[in-house]
């Protein structure tokens, strides 16, 4: 089964990602079974259907805004956001708005390219699941990557997991 | 100067062990060369033609006599006994072997020093007036606000991976030393009527492939806000910023697309989100940070000492160089002194580790303990007394660090080019090389007088050829290298982008082609004119036929 690193540690997990290829339209809805996440333009051809199905979730692209979302957040448990190049750094900003600007309480998932170095970066955006493509790490590493959400113990600047910023937060030296 | 408190001084600790830690990986296989690269940028690391190629922070380019040293050693012991000073107040290391870079890393953290966010696609090194603190005409000290700024931009996390590189410059002074208009934001401190510190700010600038001088978005912000503020830009950008092509995704191509108005509004929309949110600077903190940069311990002096005024008249050599390299000071009886290092034997910017540790020696002598770095690539001892410039000349001019010609033509601006740099179409260390040999005459440089000559090796423009007086890049035709030179480029308060004259030429033919553009001028200009001054007022048409000769300009207008 997938892994899914969630608040912190390595778990199973289910959940699917519905990716549409050329030939399907949106509109022609055909869900597997379990949790899954789906296309935002799934989600929005067919949200009246899907926004009582806990097990659904939405994914979005890199290009995607999280603002389209923002009507639907109180019926969705969770939102994925995809990192199509890790070095495309968009959805920092996504999770950052879903957390702050939203208050979005449910998952908020990194899907997609997503490695061990950026771990501490998604973590302090507001991800609290960081999903890296299977067999991109065998579960040894996964475990061995959990270090990397720890690479920096005080940061300077206020962020989602840390909304204080350092001078507020600590008396410094002068 | 800003000391680390225990908290800066973790944050780079646990920065040594990440990249230990990644570099371990990328040599064991676990890290493929695409996923190391920008963690490796990240931290300064390039891999350039010979060798990897480390460029360390200096933070609004100053330095302590201890780190100085350092520096010093690592020149010695992992380089070819050499450091280059950048044109963002930075030092790179040419020769290091990249399973040791962890090792240099370690041994700059003990110096309160790091390659944090040198390079790669984040918030750069804070730059600034190499003059803070001392120059007469500064109202407002930038080096507190640059330290607070660094503190806030240093592994930002929703910025670490930006469309681009993202460069702020903070200029408190009348005359602008930092460049503030070529950065993609710029910063200028002001007060408000009530006598309130803020800033203008410029967004939008920068140099590279397009050229473009930064357009001002708000003419104040209180420094409460500066932080949210550029965090409403930055985020702007990170979201709407061009991804799709490496040579339009600078945030200057945005704020052109959109229109400075547009850009704005999304900017403001997004700032009443975070304006008065957590990152709102406090009284306390700023206070905190300031109290690093106080004045130092200066004496009561008279304004000219008098055995000052006796050696220059005694020493037409020393006093040559003070009236070149030696600048005035806010307070009496102390001076500003620039060492130079364009000795003509060397790449301009390059130093060695002896010299290093004589210019350490000096500061601790003469200047407080410390050093600084400049965008135009030389050190600047900040504080000497008039009454030790005649000890501080002698010792510099026998370090080969006295050459007395700052502001000068053979003062230039210049990268590292093709000799290191993997991103280079042309060499540029010879052409500068070549050009100090042809003005090795003093008096015939002092005749010029002041003119910026800047050279770039590639659209890059790491060497600021945009705005030279003199551009001169470095270009690539059929594999062969060729110049191509522009006139009317300025930095500071009339920053202007230099124009293209014609064609390019060989690298032999550029000591020639430099003369002939200083013949034109040295013919046309009027009593006390500056070279610059003569450009704008005669256009490039006299230079032109200066260079090309009459033929060409005729054959142009024809076809225009």
């Amino acid at each position: 089964m997938p892994k899914l690193i969630k608040n912190g540690s390595v778990i199973d997990d289910a959940a699917q990602i519905l990716v549409l290829d050329e030939t399907q339209a949106p509109e022609a809805l055909s869900l597997p079974e379990g949790p899954v996440f789906v296309p935002l333009a799934v989600w929005q051809a067919h949200k009246g259907v899907l926004s009582d199905n806990k097990a659904v979730g939405v994914w979005l692209d890199s290009h995607e805004s999280v603002d389209d979302l923002a009507e639907d957040l109180d019926s969705l448990s969770a939102v994925a956001l995809n990192f199509p190049k890790f070095t495309d750094g968009r959805a920092y900003s996504g999770a950052a708005l879903l957390r702050t600007r939203y208050g979005f309480k449910g998952e908020i998932r990194a899907i997609g390219d997503v490695l061990r170095d950026q771990f501490f970066f998604m973590q302090r955006c507001g991800f609290d699941a960081i999903q890296p493509k299977t067999g991109k790490y065998s579960d040894a590493q996964l475990e061995e990557a959990l270090a990397s959400l720890q690479d920096f113990s005080a940061p300077y600047q206020a962020a989602v997991d840390q909304p204080e910023p350092l001078f507020r937060r600590a008396r410094r030296a002068a | 100067m800003y000391r680390y408190d225990s908290y800066d001084q973790k944050i780079v600790d646990e920065r040594v062990a990440q990249f230990r830690d990644q570099t371990r990986r990328y040599l064991a296989g676990e890290l493929t060369d695409d996923e190391f690269r920008p963690l490796r940028l990240q931290n300064g690391l390039y891999i350039q033609r010979h060798a990897p190629m480390l460029r360390v922070a200096v933070p609004y380019g100053l330095l302590s006599s201890t780190q100085v040293r350092t520096l010093a050693h690592i020149a010695r012991t992992h380089d070819k006994g050499y450091a280059h000073i950048t044109t963002r107040q930075n030092v790179q290391f040419n020769w290091p072997e990249l399973k040791v870079v962890p090792e240099i890393l370690a041994e700059l953290a003990k110096v309160e020093m790091h390659a944090i966010q040198t390079s790669g696609a984040c918030i750069r090194n804070i730059t600034s007036d190499p003059f803070a603190g001392v120059a007469g005409d500064e109202y407002i000290d930038p080096r507190p606000w640059c330290e607070v700024l660094r503190q806030w931009s240093t592994f930002h996390p929703e910025f670490a991976f930006l469309p681009r590189k993202f460069k702020i410059a903070v200029n408190g002074a009348t005359q602008d030393r930092a460049v503030i208009q070529c950065h993609d934001i710029g910063l200028e401190l002001k007060r408000d009527a009530a006598g309130e510190i803020g800033f203008r700010v410029l967004v939008g600038g920068g140099m590279g492939r397009t050229p473009i001088i930064g357009t001002e978005i708000i003419d104040f912000v209180p420094w409460q806000h500066i932080i949210t503020y550029c965090e409403a830009i930055l985020r702007v950008y990170n979201r709407y910023g061009r991804r799709d092509n490496l040579y339009k995704a600078r945030i200057k191509i945005l704020v052109k697309a959109l229109g400075i108005a547009e850009f704005k509004r999304q900017v403001e929309e997004e700032w009443a989100f975070g304006k008065n949110g957590p990152n709102t600077l406090t009284e306390a903190e700023v206070a905190r940070v300031a109290t690093h940069f106080t004045t130092p311990a200066y004496e009561t002096l008279p304004a000219d000492d008098a055995a000052y005024a006796s050696q220059r008249a005694a020493n037409p050599a020393f006093a040559a160089w003070t009236r070149r390299n030696v600048l005035a000071h806010k307070v009496p009886g102390y001076a500003v002194v620039v060492l130079s290092l364009k000795d003509p034997s060397r790449a301009p910017g390059d130093i060695t580790d002896a010299q290093l540790d004589q210019v350490a020696d000096w500061a601790d002598a003469y200047s407080f303990g410390e050093v600084r770095a400049t965008h135009e690539q030389n050190l600047v001892l900040a504080d000497v007394k008039q009454s030790d410039l005649f000890a501080v000349w002698e010792k510099a001019r026998a370090a080969g660090l006295a050459t007395p010609t700052f502001g000068l033509l053979t003062d230039m601006i210049c990268c590292p080019g093709g000799d290191f740099c993997a991103l280079a179409n042309a060499k540029s260390i010879p052409i500068a090389n070549a050009i100090q040999a042809r003005f090795d005459d003093l008096d015939y440089l002092y005749d010029i007088g002041e003119i910026e000559l800047n050279i770039s090796g590639c659209m890059n423009s790491c060497g600021h050829h945009h705005v030279g007086h003199i551009g001169i890049l470095g270009v690539d035709k059929n594999g062969s290298e060729w110049y191509q030179v522009s006139l009317g480029g300025s930095q500071g308060n009339d920053t202007s982008i230099g124009k293209v004259i014609g064609r390019s030429f060989a690298a032999a033919e550029m000591p020639d082609v430099i003369t002939n553009i200083i013949d034109v001028y040295r013919a046309q200009r009027l009593e006390g004119e500056r070279f610059i001054e003569t450009v704008r007022r005669i256009g490039l048409d006299p230079f032109k036929i200066g260079v090309y000769g009459d033929a060409a300009i005729i054959e142009r207008k024809q076809h225009a």
